[in-house]
């Protein structure tokens, strides 16, 4: 058995978890959380890592930048892969916060927009 | 002359939740003058999440946060001057304002809410020995050129400074294509949120150097390297603990301080340790019918707290032009002693109902008792397991409580030793 020390990142509060993690890898507890959410991140952190991707794509007929964000989080690893495929994507405006961009990115969500350009 | 009921100087989620706030309460005839082309404020550029947690239970981004609070001030129909730079604050509450449409005029308010946000710590105010080349920014510069612009400030970066906006930016530009060699903090903990030193740093394998500052800038045209050094425990560098890292750009994350050349211009009491207005618990400034609120106030950590206390100030202001007439209250005067750097408010009407005192401490702390007196009389206590810098913090104090001041109490924090030393 062995102990895992974690910094919770679903809110600002930033709670020191500790997990019980057993030989074979499974959480035998975890302690530290002071809300449910800190106890599912240290499990989700410790077995498959995720992430929300927050970035800008290029408006094609706009001088500026629309922000965008994965509507749920991906697995932390396929980051980069998916910065590359954003540098690749572009929107039209007129676009509204909620308007998906691109759907199905890495098979593990759908990109929307974070901002308003009309 | 031109009048409105509340001018609101800034339209940032400080300057929109107070508008909202003052309309809920009542009055129609508001004001916003913002300087930038779009409402939103510094959120327009922060397009991570992490904003909204308290405020509305989920995790939005910057622009999605600010565009909440722009959708309800349209609905409403509160007018707001885009591109309008407010140049001056007088004592009888005349707003100078400089507008590309109408040139410069006057407005009279009947009460004015502040509400122009920060600055960034710059080069010039944190002088670094060397040369003078291209490439150093601030972090929020950057951000600005990377998420606005869409242009990268460079590719090998240094950060100084561990405040949030820094650790954004060493994951932004990682994401973005850029080496980001290492972010140096000169004290001992880092200024940021323990979030985002995971998420940020930790995720990217970007060295947190504690302790470490950049003692020289290299380089003619561009920057071309950084020198970093140890410093000890008086932060005083220690010149055979230093290394060199070729960098083409330095990035600045070293505080912010509240942007209050109005208020200066207006005469009104400014607290040295927060560089904001000194205010009562509805935050009221010195000057009768200006109120204060968000980062020009005090910097906050969160965004959610900046809207919280907008609230508070757009209430205040539409109270005072709606029942002008009041009997003055006795003041308590808030002092700090121990770990406790500074309050917000720094002055509590007595009987003023239950206040939230907001505060920061100047250290690391553990197995604190915060304590309220008067004199020896305690009239609040409350335990912590751990307080840091970095962190606001906050007591509620209840009616009973407040009702209870005299001219004066002191807040102290104290670390409980002999608990110390039990760990």
């Amino acid at each position: 058995m062995r102990e895992k020390e974690l910094t919770c990142i679903v809110c600002p509060m930033g709670c020191t978890l500790h997990a019980e993690i057993d030989d074979d890898g499974n959480i035998l507890s975890v302690c530290g959380n002071t809300c449910p959410r800190g106890a599912a991140y240290a499990k989700a952190e410790l077995t498959h890592p995720t992430r929300t991707l927050t970035s800008t794509v290029r408006l094609q007929n706009r001088d500026a930048l629309l922000p965008v964000k994965t509507d749920r989080p991906i697995s932390k690893e396929k980051m980069a892969d998916a910065m590359k495929i954003l540098r690749t994507v572009s929107a039209c405006a007129p676009v509204h916060i909620g308007d998906v961009i691109l759907h199905n990115l890495l098979g593990e969500a759908d990109l929307v927009a974070t901002g308003d350009v009309e | 002359m031109n009048y409105a009921d509340i001018i609101i100087i800034g339209g940032g989620p400080a300057g929109m939740a107070a508008a909202l706030a003052a309309y809920e309460a009542g009055v129609r005839d508001i004001l916003i003058l913002e300087r930038d082309a779009a409402l939103g404020g510094i959120l327009q550029q922060c397009i991570h999440n992490g904003f909204g947690l308290h405020r509305f239970g989920e995790e939005l981004t910057g622009p999605e946060y600010a565009a909440r609070y722009a959708r309800a001030v349209r609905e409403k129909q509160i007018p707001c001057l885009l591109n309008s730079i407010v140049l001056s604050l007088s004592q009888d509450r005349t707003v100078t304002v400089m507008r590309p449409d109408g040139g410069l005029s006057h407005i009279r308010a009947g009460a004015v809410v502040l509400a122009m946000g920060c600055r960034e710590r710059s080069r010039g105010a944190l002088s670094i020995p060397g040369s003078r080349p291209a490439g150093i920014y601030t972090a929020g510069t950057a951000q600005r050129f990377v998420n606005i612009k869409g242009m990268m400030p460079g590719k090998d970066v240094v950060i100084l400074g561990s405040g949030d906006i820094g650790l954004i930016m060493a994951r932004r530009m990682t994401l973005e294509g850029a080496r980001v060699h290492a972010v140096c903090e000169l004290m001992p903990y880092s200024g940021g949120l323990n979030r985002n030193i995971v998420q940020c740093l930790q995720d990217f394998g970007i060295p947190l150097l504690l302790s470490h500052t950049v003692s020289r800038i290299h380089g003619d045209r561009r920057v071309c390297g950084v020198t970093i050094s140890r410093v000890d425990e008086h932060l005083q560098v220690v010149p055979e603990d230093s290394r060199y890292i070729p960098c083409d750009t330095l990035l600045l994350s070293c505080g912010l301080i509240p942007e209050n050349e109005l208020s200066r211009g207006a005469g009104i009491r400014l607290d040295p340790v927060t560089g904001g207005a000194v205010v009562n618990e509805r935050r009221e400034t010195s000057l009768p019918g200006v109120f204060a609120c968000g980062n020009v106030l005090h910097v906050h950590d969160l965004v959610d707290y900046v809207s919280e206390e907008a609230d508070l100030a757009g209430r205040a202001a539409a109270d005072f032009v709606l029942h002008s007439e009041k009997k003055p209250s006795p003041i308590c005067r808030i002092h700090v002693q121990g770990g406790v750097r500074y309050t917000v408010p720094q002055q509590i009407r007595v009987g003023s109902g239950e206040v939230r005192l907001y505060f920061r401490v100047g250290r690391i702390m553990h197995h604190v008792n915060l304590l309220l007196r008067d004199g020896e009389h305690i009239l609040f206590r409350k335990k912590k397991q751990k307080m840091t810098p970095g962190e606001m913090e906050c007591i509620v104090l209840p009616a009973e409580v407040t009702a209870a001041l005299g001219n004066e109490a002191v807040l102290s924090a104290e670390e409980e030793s002999a608990c110390a030393k039990k760990n």
